[in-house]
């Protein structure tokens, strides 16, 4: 049951790949970045439900601050440069 | 609780693809950004009110993450929309 809710969720991945691997602009792929990470939060805990782990959690929660913080520091760059 | 869990969890992944789907469809940056942020936010929301209902000894911390979630995700969309619009000028 699991299995087939992670193969669903790969198929968004997948759509979210195509966008960040063909946008137009930084600005195009820093938004499916963010997407993404967001995407493999949700998907940790998933992996948490599945091998009935509680640690994958704490890796979530570390994940999204990673993920929140390359988003803010890549918007930082696009408005003033380095 | 199992089932309900289940339902949950599947209307989460539903409003990710959703979010994936208007992410290539819509024409313009602005557009993607708002579709982006807003149904990736219920989505997360769904799938750990989901986990929440299969296990609910886990809450807290899936609290502790929803609270995570539901603070950050708007931020750093208002950060990108703001840089996007002053680097336009």
């Amino acid at each position: 049951m699991f299995e087939f809710v992670i193969i669903l969720l790969f198929l968004s991945t997948a759509l979210a790949m195509y966008r960040f691997l063909k946008g137009p602009t930084l600005a195009d792929r820093v938004v499916a970045f963010d997407v993404l990470s967001i995407i493999a939060v949700s998907l940790l805990v998933l992996l948490a439900l599945y091998f009935e782990r509680i640690l994958y959690l704490d890796i979530a929660l570390v994940f999204g601050l990673i993920g929140f913080l390359g988003t803010t520091i890549f918007g930082r760059y696009i408005e003033k440069g380095i | 609780m199992f089932y309900l869990g289940m339902i949950f969890i599947f209307l989460g992944i539903m409003a990710f693809f959703v979010s994936t789907v208007g992410l290539i469809r819509m024409p313009d940056i602005l557009t993607r950004m708002q579709v982006a942020t807003k149904s990736t936010t219920i989505g997360t929301i769904l799938v750990l009110l989901g986990v929440a209902c299969i296990e609910p000894s886990w809450s807290i911390k899936l609290l502790l993450l929803t609270l995570f979630i539901l603070l950050t995700n708007p931020l750093s969309s208002s950060v990108l929309a703001r840089a996007v619009k002053k680097a336009e000028k």
